[in-house]
């Protein structure tokens, strides 16, 4: 079956963007919160347009954040996700070029970053980042585990994100796929509702055809 | 790069004397015999990364900045770069190699700053052209996840030992299949906590085979700055500066003796005396 296929059937039945969305958001609000920092943001690539672009933001910047663009393969996260290389820097401010060009892409300036690529399978899908933990905080190797943890969890939701946008993507297409995912979503619903008598029928008379 | 020819498939008892190692190994090696005085004259490393910034105070000269990009299917040479660094990535590796071997020649070839789609063939290409220069070192402080590549840069990877480059590579630390640092001909490097720049230790439970300085290491960056970086990216350019530091005492040494080297003076092996 091809993807096209597959996504169009799962329309009617994958969970929402939104579902996906407050997953990420979660995720990014919890990596906070563990690392103490003041910021955390999740990147999506999108490989159309080869760019990343902020999915998720907890913290400061968030109001704003989240939809901006920014191209996929210069400043940090650019570099995490090309290099597939998890990176931690300290003293950001050291740097009044690289200072700049971090704020452009996190809407303020950190004192120190920590950038994580977000891969599924072979697919490098985006990147998890954490700025400033408190200045106390001694970076260690067991702090990128953990790191390294949040990334895993955060590449699982970003597929199933895209998963759920190529699905509504098919649903709200035009063409025979299209017809295939509402009737796919139609038959959701009615077992929502109870009524699945009807669908029952409905795929009992389908799988005659096939 | 020496092209000497390939030792025949067999040795006749009479021919033992062709393939006498230019120089007799110690009963003892020791740091002091590895490298000892040396400062990296002579050999040629190669920074494959996000370019190097040009005369960067803790980097020094850049004999060569390359820049390697795709243009459909076609591989584009700039041989001369001028886009110097694109992150500070490159200029932060290119600067522990110059701290450790202050004397050897860096070399910048630039894989990185075309967009992220055809990212891994950029990776792929800029790696044959780094090989087939002969560069002594390649440090890669970056892999590929992309399944598609992992056969040709297996083969590059092999290509580059037979002809006495050798590849230093960051290992993950995260658990995905990534290339090149999982094939036995590189030399791949995590990280660990200490402060010294000369401490490494062998693992013997691969495919990461060594662990160097990676965490809270001062590096070059871009304008001229520096900064405070963690990540098995900044081991591996200690153990390839210690390897140019080896390579420019002992010319002669193949990718398997500079591994045995390397082992024989891990700080839990040998490293200690």
């Amino acid at each position: 079956m091809s993807e096209e296929l597959r996504s169009a059937v799962a329309a009617g039945v994958l969970g929402t963007e939104k579902d996906y969305g407050e997953l990420l958001q979660s995720i990014v609000e919890v990596a906070r919160a563990i690392f103490r920092a003041k910021a955390s943001s999740i990147f999506l690539l999108d490989e159309a347009t080869d760019e990343l672009v902020f999915e998720a933001v907890a913290g400061e910047g968030s109001e704003s954040l989240v939809g901006r663009r920014f191209p996929s393969s210069t400043g940090i996260a650019g570099f995490v996700l090309v290099s597939r290389q998890p990176l931690v820097i300290e003293d950001v401010l050291e740097d009044p070029r690289f200072s700049r060009e971090t704020a452009e892409s996190t809407g303020f300036v950190p004192k120190g970053l920590m950038a994580v690529p977000l891969l599924h399978e072979e697919r490098a899908l985006g990147v998890l980042e954490v700025l400033d933990r408190p200045s106390d905080a001694h970076f260690s190797l067991a702090e990128m585990e953990l790191l390294g943890l949040f990334a895993n969890e955060a590449a699982i939701a970003l597929d199933l994100l895209q998963r759920a946008r190529r699905a509504q993507g098919a649903l709200e297409g035009e063409g025979d796929l299209s017809v295939l995912a509402r009737i796919a979503q139609k038959l959701e619903e009615r077992r929502a509702e109870d009524e699945d008598l009807d669908a029952a029928e409905f795929l009992a008379a389908l799988e005659k055809v096939l | 790069m020496t092209e000497e020819p390939l030792p025949a498939w067999s040795l006749p008892t009479d021919a033992v004397e062709r393939i006498a190692l230019p120089e007799a190994w110690p009963g003892e090696v020791t740091r002091e015999w590895a490298w000892g005085g040396a400062t990296g004259a002579g050999v040629r490393v190669c920074i494959l990364d996000s370019g190097v910034e040009p005369d960067h105070p803790r980097v020094g000269e850049v004999q060569e900045s390359v820049a390697i990009s795709l243009d459909g299917d076609e591989v584009m040479v700039d041989k001369k770069d001028t886009a110097g660094d694109l992150c500070g990535h490159g200029t932060a590796c290119a600067g522990v190699v110059r701290s450790l071997a202050p004397e050897c020649e860096l070399a910048s070839v630039r894989v990185l700053g075309a967009g992220f789609t055809g990212s891994g063939a950029v990776l792929l290409e800029g790696l044959r052209w780094a090989v087939e220069q002969g560069y002594d070192v390649i440090n890669m402080s970056l892999s590929t996840t992309k399944q598609k590549f992992a056969t040709l840069l297996h083969e590059l990877a092999d290509t580059a030992y037979f002809r006495r480059t050798m590849l230093v590579a960051s290992a993950h630390n995260m658990p995905v299949e990534s290339y090149p640092w999982r094939f036995s001909s590189v030399i791949s490097v995590g990280s660990h906590e200490q402060e010294d720049p000369f401490a490494y230790y062998y693992n013997p439970s691969p495919p990461v085979e060594f662990f160097a300085r990676g965490v809270d290491v001062e590096v070059a960056w871009m304008g001229g700055g520096r900064l405070v970086c963690t990540g098995n990216s900044f081991a591996t350019p200690h153990i390839a500066g210690i390897v140019a530091l080896m390579l420019s005492k002992h010319r002669e040494l193949t990718p398997f003796q500079l591994k045995s080297l390397l082992y024989l003076t891990a700080t839990n092996v040998g490293g200690g005396t």
